[in-house]
């Protein structure tokens, strides 16, 4: 063959291989080349699909109609991108952050909010650190509750609406991935969202800061307030300390 | 047919579309361009949070999924489309298969950046790393993928010569691989037009993400910016490739091996160990044929390496291999349990993806459009003093970046789990760390800056090109080595 390398004797007898099985024919190699980068993705990401792969707790209880609103907003916003969920099984993160995360924490958890950076503290364990008040001011101002703090004020969720039907839009859709809402979570949306939001808004109210029930920093704020509850609860239940 | 074909005769170019690379290459100056500028603003908001601007379109959490996103798939995706085409005609000797699927493919891609740089700053993220990118944009990106992997094979179909030159095995790795994981990765239920939720939930959606997001490194920029490497090194170099035998082994080896490391995204996670385990070991494996394509392109310059006195591509060429083999050393040792331990949620691996996609892709990139801008326009590049500047400020910019980012990384890392005498946290006030960064994200601010400018540079010294006058002679058309 003309374009033959001529450089490397022993080349040539591993080349006629491979140019005569692969080079010469491209539906071999590229069904050669699909299989090579199959194989590990399977291994590793099948058992997962197993009910040994994947751990599950009946202790943990899918999101309110409030803390799915809120949570769409963490998405929306890419807090991830500062903030990990994620307390890695160390001293020092158990010290700072509480017990380190375990898989059937996550369970109801789509998209996965574990982050790769930590350019501010963890939130896996922030739920019923703070008062509802200090999350309003610090999505307000981040520096009036942690001075020197580099994050951006968030202001506009203390004008934003949400939408009840926007909201059950996303249950329906998470009900077929699997969360198992029933039909009267689903039915009861603007009452479930009136309700919780209701309670955060007296508790501000009693630190003096006025709010409704719609506005966006409230499902932030059950959100927030949500992160590693069950988890903490599931595990005081076993008796694990932290 | 074929025999006679590869027996050497030059095809005459003008069988070639090269308004097609001409088109990408425009496309890869502009947005990297811009992508840079988007990680120039990002980085000035760790150290400056005004520049935030208190505006939600222009956050931090909005802006740095445009960076990534308009660095890799706009700057990365286009520089190697325009190699792909102008690389694969040459080297299969004919026409690209179809003229009309290469402009949709062009246009349709340059679409779905547009639509990026709309929606991010929007707030329609899937805040999925990497695959931020909301539901119908992904059905977009499928659609022209598969365009774009029809007219590849169909022009391979088509080929005027029997065999295959390596270059094309990775990029044939990049359009099989991308495809897979793309549509397994961003599978969601859609709850509105522009919300969605994934089919998988908490640890498994974690590790399919990262299955995908480590094999976007691995597969879109790692192989087709490979097969940069073995068509545009032996050709600014005028040597064939140092080995043909390592080519293949290293090429096998890549692509199997990649796919498992995944998972050392996830370490000390609720993952199952042995998922773990396996993302460790193969990752720190993957250093072997990682080094085979460093060592094949850096060999392949024996007794070329007086030319790099003189030549800017074999300078932006050279450096770029360089750190491709310093970052898939850093890599697999960031991926052993303990280092991780200590790197994971750092700047450290900030660093490590900079001086993988600065010194790499960038470097690569830009190296491949100084050599294909003066042949595809057929005009001598205006400045070529210009070039080298771009080189020592793109270089010098790197290594303040990553040296910068290694210090801080190292910092935050031994600062957060620093255990006091009396067994309580060293530093158990977080922000106290934060402060204490403010210096090294000012001089990776002067870094990424220094690269920015560079490609200003370039993007100033090929409007020049462009504008110029007609160069006298050409060698665009000259046959291409054998492997």
């Amino acid at each position: 063959m003309a374009d033959e390398t001529k450089n490397h004797g022993s080349e040539k007898k591993y080349g006629q291989f491979h140019r005569r099985v692969f080079e010469a024919n491209i539906v071999n190699f590229a069904i050669w080349a699909t299989i090579a980068i199959l194989i590990g993705g399977i291994v590793e990401i099948v058992p997962m699909f197993t009910p040994a792969g994947t751990e599950i707790s009946p202790d943990v209880t899918p999101y309110t109609a409030l803390e799915v609103a809120g949570r769409d907003i963490y998405v929306s916003e890419g807090c991830y991108l500062c903030h990990s969920q994620w307390v890695r099984p160390m001293r020092a993160e158990i010290l700072r952050y509480g017990a380190w995360s375990r898989a059937w924490e996550y369970q109801y958890d789509r998209p996965f909010q574990l982050g790769s950076r930590r350019i501010g503290p963890d939130l896996h364990r922030v739920g019923n650190k703070y008062p509802d008040a200090w999350h309003y001011e610090h999505m307000r101002d981040p520096r009036s509750t942690s001075p020197g703090s580099v994050m951006p004020p968030y202001a506009w969720l203390l004008t934003n609406r949400i939408d009840a039907g926007d909201v059950q839009a996303s249950m329906k859709a998470l009900r077929k991935t699997g969360t198992p809402y029933s039909d009267e979570d689903i039915a009861g949306v603007e009452a479930s969202l009136a309700t919780q939001g209701g309670e955060i808004v007296g508790r501000l109210g009693d630190a003096g800061i006025q709010s409704d029930p719609d506005r966006a920093i409230i499902a932030m704020i059950a959100y927030l307030q949500r992160l590693g509850v069950d988890g903490r609860a599931a595990l005081q239940k076993q008796g694990v300390e932290y | 047919m074929e025999e006679s074909a590869s027996a050497g005769t030059g095809v005459p170019a003008a069988v070639y579309d090269d308004d097609i690379v001409k088109r990408f290459a425009i496309a890869t100056i502009l947005w990297g361009a811009v992508g840079m500028l988007v990680g120039v603003i990002i980085a000035l908001q760790l150290a400056w949070w005004p520049a935030n601007l208190g505006l939600p379109w222009t956050t931090f959490g909005r802006l740095r999924p445009l960076h990534t996103n308009a660095v890799i798939f706009a700057f990365g995706g286009n520089i190697c489309f325009t190699g792909i085409y102008y690389s694969m005609q040459r080297l299969l000797k004919t026409r690209m298969w179809s003229d009309a699927l290469s402009k949709i493919h062009f246009w349709g891609w340059q679409l779905i950046i547009v639509s990026a740089a709309l929606t991010f700053p929007l707030g329609l993220s899937q805040s999925r790393e990497y695959a931020e990118l909301i539901w119908p944009i992904d059905i977009a990106i499928t659609l022209i993928w598969v365009v774009f992997a029809i007219n590849f094979f169909g022009t391979i179909a088509i080929r005027r010569v029997k065999h295959i030159y390596v270059a094309i095995w990775f990029y044939m790795s990049f359009v099989i691989t991308i495809a897979v994981l793309h549509i397994v990765n961003n599978l969601a239920m859609p709850a509105t037009f522009l919300r969605s939720y994934p089919l998988y939930s908490g640890m498994t959606d974690a590790l399919v993400q990262w299955w995908y997001g480590h094999n976007a490194v691995g597969f879109f920029l790692t192989t087709p910016f490979l097969g940069l490497m073995y068509y545009f090194l032996p050709k600014a170099a005028e040597k064939p490739i140092y080995s043909y035998r390592l080519s293949i082994v290293h090429f096998w080896g890549l692509i199997f091996l990649y796919i498992w490391a995944g998972p050392h995204h996830l370490l000390y996670s609720g993952l199952p160990d042995w998922v773990q385990t396996l993302g460790m070991v193969f990752s720190i494996v993957l250093l072997a044929p990682s080094w085979g394509g460093m060592l094949n392109g850096l060999l392949t310059l024996r007794g070329a390496w007086h030319r790099l006195r003189t030549d800017p591509v074999l300078k932006f060429m050279v450096v770029g291999v360089s750190f491709y083999g310093m970052s898939t050393f850093e890599g697999p040792m960031m991926s052993i349990r303990a280092v991780n331990g200590l790197a994971h949620f750092t700047n450290w691996v900030i660093g490590h993806v900079h001086s993988g996609a600065l010194g790499w892709n960038g470097m690569i990139s830009f190296a491949v459009l100084y050599w294909l801008v003066p042949r595809l326009w057929n005009k001598p590049l205006a400045k070529p003093n210009l070039a080298t500047q771009h080189f020592w400020l793109a270089t010098i910019g790197i290594v303040l970046y990553t040296v910068s980012m290694w210090a801080a990384g190292l910092m935050e890392g031994l600062q957060w789990r620093a255990i006091g005498d009396g067994g309580q946290l060293a530093n158990p006030i977080f922000i106290d760390i934060v402060h204490r960064l403010e210096p090294f994200y000012w001089l990776r601010l002067l870094g990424g800056s220094l690269y920015f400018v560079g490609a200003l540079m370039a993007l100033y010294n090929f409007w020049k090109t462009i504008r110029g006058p007609e160069s006298v002679s050409t060698d665009a058309s000259a046959p291409v080595p054998a492997t």
